[in-house]
């Protein structure tokens, strides 16, 4: 886009044609830099928040070694922390609460995909994503509030003395009721995370090809034959990377669990005893720690959480991007 | 013959069975809906008054509203917005537009789906380390960092999935009539993806009016009227997670009352954007 030639009578018009696709190029390479480095700035935050709890949690890490992982105790006073009690607590909720909402998120996705009448599947579907929506707060207060006293009222005693000589299931289900605790704490986590399994598990069930379902129908399968020897084969891949996404969802799920799970440092084999979780513990504990040891303890217990959420959500997505491909969407 | 009727009868029946089970189900989920929101109406519906929307968050025992809060919530999530916003957009754009096919591309939209998922304590936490503990204090501008930070993924997300929908034919009418790439993007593609992207907006703006881990140590709280952005700062959410775990009745009353306006004000904004699109995004 050099000039031709400075004689002729068009140059000055060249001229302008110059300087206008300068300016253009010009505006486009800012545009894209500006683009590039807000995609650029995604990853920053990203590895910055790992560094940052890295460097946040370093004298804890560095105090107690390897055994903050394997330490019960939790003690402010005399400064002696470990993590073993909210890691217990975290998975402890997080597995049961997926166990619960596994089977019910598949249930309502077969629901939605082929027993629900045409007009009400997308009203349905709506209403289940709005439970996704609602803060977790709101869980949060209505489980202290109507559940907890609920399940402490009918469900406990009645359970208790079900199990109550029964070996094994007797230390489990183990009393006083409290109503809240390490149990209720997972039923509203399998409420909150139902939303998620059930929309990826619905999604995941529209890819199977329409040919498929057909064949098996057409050799005479019922609707339970179909869905669990075709439809649930073919999409077992997206279907765990939902549970996946669930699971993350539960591991760091922070604020419904904080006021029913009791918040108490301990590991008890009841799972109406209350307990802590990860996120139970910074929340209800960081503006009041004082003292560098334990504020930094609190932030460690952050960055196991960072650690263990990135790695089942980075499996979820990896799964979920398998299925992605297979249907070229 | 009767043998191959009562294997005919009992994958009936086992059909009958599975089916029932998948409606009870769905039962189940919308049961739940059902009776969280008919809580919060019944117990939240009874604390409506003027007062809640003129007067400050009282002090224990006293009668008082959630001015402050309100304000709060309001304030730190549209700066949140107006800092998330534009970053997610542009980051967006050059997943769909510039790098479709690079390598930069690929790794952004993993490390965006998790931060799309990573639990908003953490960005908390985060945000404690690289403004809080700088600066010496908590402020309400912490605040709104750390819900920027919740915002950006979401938009990125919609962003970037939108402009993919956009046609390549619009793109290239753009170019042959000679108008450069960044031209092309403001007026054809952005303008073809717009409602998705407002309806991701929308989807982000909803999801930060109802966080409180991120808040609970970066604005941390106030009882007073305060539009320092520079000084803590009450929120919706904190407020209700203080009232609500206290033992007074009328904090408690006021919590219920908090969660009523929160869970109608998200709830309404979901609904407004899927209205816009009828298609979900926010996987």
């Amino acid at each position: 886009m050099t000039t031709v030639s400075e004689a002729t009578p068009l140059s000055s018009a060249m001229r302008s044609r110059d300087a206008t696709v300068r300016r253009f190029a010009f505006t486009d390479t800012v545009f894209r830099e500006a683009t590039r480095s807000s995609a650029v700035l995604v990853l920053l935050i990203l590895s910055g928040v790992a560094v940052s709890l890295f460097a946040g949690s370093w004298e804890a890490l560095s105090k107690f070694g390897f055994s903050f992982l394997t330490t019960e105790a939790w003690n402010p006073v005399t400064e002696n922390f470990g993590a073993l009690s909210p890691i217990y607590g975290t998975i402890v909720t997080s597995a049961i609460a997926i166990l619960i909402a596994v089977p019910i998120g598949i249930g309502i996705a077969v629901f939605l995909t082929e027993l629900c009448p045409r007009p009400l599947r997308r009203p349905i579907g709506i209403a289940v994503e709005l439970l996704a929506g609602i803060p977790s707060i709101i869980y949060g207060i209505w489980g202290l509030f109507v559940f907890a006293p609920f399940l402490q009222t009918t469900v406990q005693p009645f359970i208790i003395d079900i199990f109550h000589n029964v070996p094994g299931l007797s230390s489990l289900f183990a009393g006083p009721p409290y109503g809240i605790g390490l149990l209720t704490s997972s039923l509203i986590l399998a409420i909150m995370v139902l939303p998620f399994i059930t929309s990826i598990t619905k999604d995941v069930f529209d890819t199977v090809p329409a040919v498929l379902k057909e064949s098996a129908y057409g050799i005479g399968c019922t609707t339970w034959e179909v869905t669990r020897r075709v439809v649930i084969p073919y999409t077992r891949v997206g279907i765990m990377g939902g549970v996946m996404l669930g699971l993350g969802r539960a591991l760091g799920e922070t604020m419904a669990v904080t006021f029913v799970i009791g918040n108490a440092h301990r590991i008890s084999a009841s799972l109406f005893a209350p307990a802590t979780t990860i996120s139970a513990t910074i929340a209800n504990e960081f503006t009041e720690a004082d003292g560098q040891l334990y504020t930094s303890s609190l932030v460690a217990l952050g960055l196991i959480l960072f650690v263990i959420t990135f790695i089942i959500l980075a499996i979820a997505r990896y799964m979920l991007m398998r299925i992605d491909a297979r249907t070229g969407a | 013959m009767s043998t191959s009727l009562a294997l005919h009868n009992r994958r009936k029946r086992r059909n009958g069975v599975m089916m029932a089970l998948c409606v009870v189900a769905a039962g189940i989920g919308l049961a739940w809906l059902a009776l969280i929101l008919g809580a919060l109406v019944y117990k939240g519906l009874s604390g409506v008054s003027l007062a809640v929307f003129t007067e400050m968050t009282p002090p224990p025992g006293d009668a008082g509203g959630l001015l402050n809060a309100i304000y709060g919530s309001i304030v730190m999530t549209v700066i949140g917005v107006i800092v998330g916003t534009p970053i997610g957009v542009l980051a967006g754009t050059y997943m769909a537009e510039y790098g479709r096919f690079s390598k930069l591309t690929t790794v952004v939209r993993f490390i965006n789906d998790i931060l799309l998922s990573a639990p908003s304590i953490v960005i908390g936490l985060f945000v404690y380390e690289l403004l809080v503990r700088p600066m010496g204090h908590f402020s309400a501008i912490a605040g709104a960092v750390a819900l920027a930070i919740l915002v950006i993924p979401v938009v990125v997300r919609t962003t970037e999935d939108m402009l993919n929908l956009v046609p390549n034919a619009l793109r290239e009418a753009g170019a042959a009539i000679g108008a450069p790439r960044w031209v092309v993007i403001r007026s054809v593609a952005y303008r073809a993806a717009l409602s998705g992207i407002v309806t991701g907006i929308l989807l982000a703006i909803a999801r930060i009016s109802g966080e409180t881990a991120p808040l609970l140590f970066t604005a941390l709280n106030n009882q007073f009227w305060s539009s320092n952005l520079n000084a803590p700062m009450a929120s919706l959410p904190v407020t209700i997670f203080q009232f609500a775990l206290s033992p007074y009745e009328e904090w408690q009353q006021l919590a219920w009352t908090g969660a009523l306006i929160i869970t109608l004000t998200v709830l309404g904004l979901s609904i407004f954007a899927r209205s816009l699109t009828g298609r979900r995004e926010d996987r």
